[in-house]
C-alpha cells in the first residue's frame, strides 16, 4: 500500500477543477490508456494579458495522478503564461508535500500536459510539439519515452540511477530491454555535465537524508576530488549531521600538515558554493 | 482521515483472518507448552503429539496419508522445495513446463531455472484462462523433468484439471507439482485418488496464521530437501517446528472440512449476487476469467476507462477491502501478468477489481458494496478523459 500523505489524499478525494472548458484557448493532452495514465488539460486564457483565467482537467490514473492534476490547476489559475511556463514537476510535488518515489511520473505528467497546452496556445500545434519530442531517439518502446525526455527529466530532478528514471518517466519499467541504454544516457549526461549550482540553496534543508548524502557525494566527486587528486589526495564522506558535513582526508591529504586549510578553503567552500552556504565541514576524529 | 467504523474484508485471496478457534488453540503453545518436539522428555513429547494431531487434520482435508505431509514456512517455500527437488531427482532431464498464470513463487522460479540452463516452457492459455492441453500433450517428452500448474488461480479463480495434466506428465516419466494455495478449503480435494506428486498449501489463506504451510509429497516420490539441517519432518524439512502455527493450521483444516459446504453454497451465492449486481448495474464492465469453472469465493471485474488503484482507495474510505490487477497497485508499471496473459484489453486491465470472499462475509456487507460501488465508479469516470469519448475510442 502506498503511503500517501493527507494532502495527496485530500486532492484525490476532492479534486479541484475537474472537467472540460468549452471552447478552450489551449488544450494539453499527454499519456494514453495503454500506459495506465493520461491527462487532458483545458485552459481559458485572456489574450491581452496572457493570464490563465480558468483551468480544468480530466485524468485517467491512480490517486497520485489525480492529485497531481488537481494541484496543477490550482497552481496555474490566475497566473500569466510566461510565469507558468517555468513550472516543473518539482513545483507540483512541493505543493503536495511529497509523493512516493515510484509515483513521481504522475507529477511529470502534469508538467508535460501544461507544456503541451502552452505550445498549443502559442500556435505550435500539438502535432508539432509531438514532433519535437520525437526528434529524440525512442528509448523505451513500451512507454514511448525518448532520450530527450530522459535527459530533460534527469537534469530537472538530478536523477542518477535507472531506477529513478523509471520512477519519473516509466522508461524501463515494463520489459526492461532499454535499461542498459538508459544507463548509457545517464553516464554520458553526468560525465559531460559539470555540477549544476543549486539555484534554491535553502532546498538542501528540505532534503531527505538520502538526498543529502547523494547531493554531497555528487559535489565531492565532481568538484572536490579532482582538485585534491592533483596533489595525490582524496576525501571520503563519513557523516552528515544537520548542516555539518564530516569527512575523512585520504591519500596524501591525510598526512598533509595543512589539510585543515584544504578542508576549509576547498571542501567547505565548494560545498557552500554548490549545495548550501550554511554548510560547515569537519574532519572525522 | 475519517475513522472507519467497520471493515468489510473481501480480499481473502490475499490473506484471511485467523479464525478465533485457531487463535485459542494456538495460545497454549505460545505460553506454557514451549517444549521442543524433538526432546526426549515428556514436556517436549506432548508438543510432538500436538504436531502429529495437526498433521492428521491436514491429511484428512487433503485425502492424504500423514506421512505425506511436511510442514514448511508457507506456500512459497513449498513451491521452491518441490520444484528444486523435482529437477534434481530427474537429472539429467532439462525441460520444465509451467502455466503462464502461475503465482510469482512458481513463475519467477521458472525464470531462475531458465538462467540455470533449463528449457522452461510457459503453457499458453486462452481468453478465459484455460490452459492449452494440446500444448502440454505435444511438449511433454522424455526430456521433461517437471510440469507445474496451479490448482486454482489467485486473481481470476479459475480451476485447472490438475489430475489430467499430472497423468500427461507421468506418461513421459515427468513429475507433476501443483500450487494449491487458493484451492485448499474451497474445492474438495482427495489426493488418494489422484496422481499428483507434490502440492503446496499456505496456512494464512485458510484462516491459520502467516508463516506456516504444507508441502505434500506423494508416498514413493523421491524428494531432496531444500533446507538442510536437522532431522525434523523425517529429514525432509530441517529446522525446529513452528509449533503454535502448525497447531493453528491443524485446527484451520478441521474448520475447512466443516465449512467446505458453506463455501460452495452460501459464500458462492454471495459472490454471485455481488458479481451479477455490479455487472448489471454498472455499464462498461466485464468479468475476467472462466465463469463456469472457478473457486466459489472469487470474482474479478473490470470497470473500463478508470484505474484500479483509484477505485480501491475510494472503497478504502468506506472500509471495503479488495484488490486490483492495475499497474499502479502491482508495484510495477504494467498490469497483472494474469490479465495480460488472458488477453484482457489494457483499457480494462487497469480498471480491474478482485473481490474474494470468505465464510465471515455477510449478506449485509455484500449489499453495502452493491450500494456504494456504483457512485464511486461514476465519480471516477467523470474525472476520466476517456469516459465521454469512449464511443470514439479505439480499443487497444
Amino acid at each position: 500500500m502506498w503511503n500517501y500523505n493527507e494532502k495527496v489524499m485530500e486532492h484525490f478525494l476532492h479534486p479541484r477543477n475537474v472537467g472540460e472548458i468549452e471552447n478552450p484557448d489551449a488544450v494539453g493532452e499527454v499519456g494514453n490508456i495503454t500506459c495506465g495514465d493520461a491527462l487532458r488539460l483545458t485552459l481559458k486564457i485572456d489574450r491581452e494579458s496572457e493570464r490563465i483565467l480558468d483551468a480544468k482537467f480530466q485524468t485517467f490514473g491512480c490517486a497520485s495522478a489525480i492529485a497531481s492534476s488537481s494541484v496543477l490547476t490550482e497552481i496555474i489559475k490566475g497566473k500569466k503564461l510566461d510565469e507558468v511556463s517555468k513550472i516543473t514537476n518539482k513545483d507540483i510535488v512541493n505543493v503536495l508535500g511529497e509523493l512516493p518515489e515510484e509515483k513521481m511520473h504522475c507529477s511529470v505528467m502534469g508538467m508535460e500536459a501544461l507544456q503541451a497546452a502552452i505550445a498549443n496556445y502559442r500556435g505550435e500545434n500539438l502535432s508539432k510539439h509531438e514532433e519535437e519530442e520525437e526528434e529524440g531517439r525512442l528509448v523505451c518502446k513500451c512507454f514511448g519515452v525518448t532520450d530527450s525526455k530522459i535527459r530533460k527529466v534527469a537534469l530537472q530532478n538530478r536523477l542518477h540511477t535507472v531506477e529513478q528514471i523509471t520512477n519519473y518517466t516509466k522508461a524501463g519499467g515494463a520489459c526492461g530491454a532499454c535499461i542498459d541504454e538508459i544507463q548509457e544516457i545517464l553516464d554520458e549526461l553526468w560525465k559531460e555535465k559539470p555540477c549544476s549550482k543549486d539555484e534554491n540553496k535553502t532546498g538542501f534543508k528540505c532534503m531527505t537524508v538520502v538526498q543529502k548524502i547523494m547531493r554531497i557525494q555528487e559535489v565531492l566527486d565532481k568538484e572536490v576530488k579532482p582538485l585534491l587528486q592533483n596533489d595525490g589526495g582524496s576525501v571520503e564522506l563519513v557523516d552528515i549531521q544537520d548542516m555539518k558535513v564530516i569527512v575523512r582526508m585520504q591519500g596524501r591529504c591525510s598526512s598533509c600538515p595543512v589539510s585543515h586549510v584544504t578542508l576549509k578553503n576547498t571542501i567547505e567552500a565548494k560545498l557552500r558554493e554548490f549545495v548550501c552556504p550554511e554548510i560547515t565541514v569537519e574532519e572525522a576524529k | 482521515m475519517k475513522v472507519i467504523d467497520r471493515i468489510i474484508y473481501c480480499d481473502n485471496n490475499a490473506t484471511t483472518r485467523i479464525a478465533p478457534e485457531v487463535f485459542e488453540g494456538m495460545k497454549p503453545f505460545l505460553t506454557e507448552f514451549y517444549g521442543n518436539p524433538s526432546s526426549i522428555h515428556n514436556f517436549g513429547g506432548q508438543v510432538q503429539k500436538a504436531i502429529d494431531e495437526a498433521r492428521a487434520s491436514v491429511a484428512e482435508l487433503l485425502g492424504a496419508q500423514e506421512s505425506e505431509i511436511v510442514f514448511t514456512s508457507g506456500g512459497t517455500e513449498s513451491d521452491n522445495a518441490a520444484i528444486f527437488s523435482a529437477v534434481r531427482v530427474k537429472e539429467p532431464r532439462k525441460k520444465v513446463l509451467i502455466s503462464k498464470l502461475e503465482h510469482p513463487a512458481v513463475l519467477n522460479l521458472g525464470k531462475e531455472l531458465f538462467r540455470r540452463g533449463y528449457n522452461v516452457l510457459e503453457i499458453p492459455v486462452d481468453n478465459s484462462g484455460r490452459v492449452d492441453m494440446d500444448f502440454i500433450e505435444d511438449n511433454v517428452d522424455s526430456d521433461t523433468a517437471l510440469v507445474s500448474v496451479m490448482w486454482a488461480n489467485n486473481e481470476i479463480g479459475n480451476i485447472y484439471p490438475v489430475d489430467e495434466i499430472s497423468r500427461i506428465a507421468h506418461s513421459q516419466g515427468a513429475l507433476f507439482h501443483t500450487d494449491a494455495v487458493q484451492a485448499v478449503g474451497k474445492v474438495p480435494i482427495d489426493l488418494s485418488r489422484m496422481t499428483i506428486d507434490t502440492l503446496a498449501l499456505s496456512g494464512h489463506k485458510l484462516h491459520a496464521p502467516k508463516g506456516v504451510g504444507v508441502l505434500y509429497i506423494k508416498r514413493g516420490v523421491r524428494f531432496k530437501p531444500y533446507l538442510i539441517g536437522g532431522h525434523q519432518e523425517r529429514g525432509r524439512r530441517a529446522g525446529t517446528e513452528n509449533v503454535a502455527s502448525i497447531v493453528g493450521l491443524g485446527i484451520a483444516c478441521k474448520l475447512a472440512i466443516k465449512n467446505m459446504k458453506e463455501e460452495n453454497t452460501r459464500v458462492k451465492e454471495l459472490r454471485d449476487k455481488l458479481e451479477d449486481s455490479l455487472l448489471s448495474s454498472i455499464q462498461c464492465t466485464r468479468l475476467n476469467g472462466d465463469k463456469e469453472n472457478r473457486i466459489p469465493n472469487t470474482t474479478n471485474i473490470s470497470f473500463e476507462y478508470i484505474e484500479g488503484e483509484a477505485i480501491l482507495l475510494m472503497m478504502n474510505q468506506m472500509g471495503i477491502c479488495a484488490s486490483s490487477g492495475s499497474a499502479c497497485t502491482s508495484g510495477s508499471l504494467e498490469p497483472s501478468h494474469v490479465l495480460r496473459a488472458i488477453g484482457v484489453p489494457y483499457t480494462a486491465a487497469h480498471g480491474s477489481v478482485r473481490f474474494s470472499l470468505s465464510v465471515y462475509n455477510t449478506a449485509d456487507e455484500i449489499d453495502f458494496i452493491i450500494e456504494k460501488l456504483p457512485p464511486i465508479i461514476d465519480m471516477l469516470r467523470e474525472i476520466s478523459p476517456y469516459w465521454r469519448k469512449r464511443h470514439h475510442l479505439q480499443k487497444v
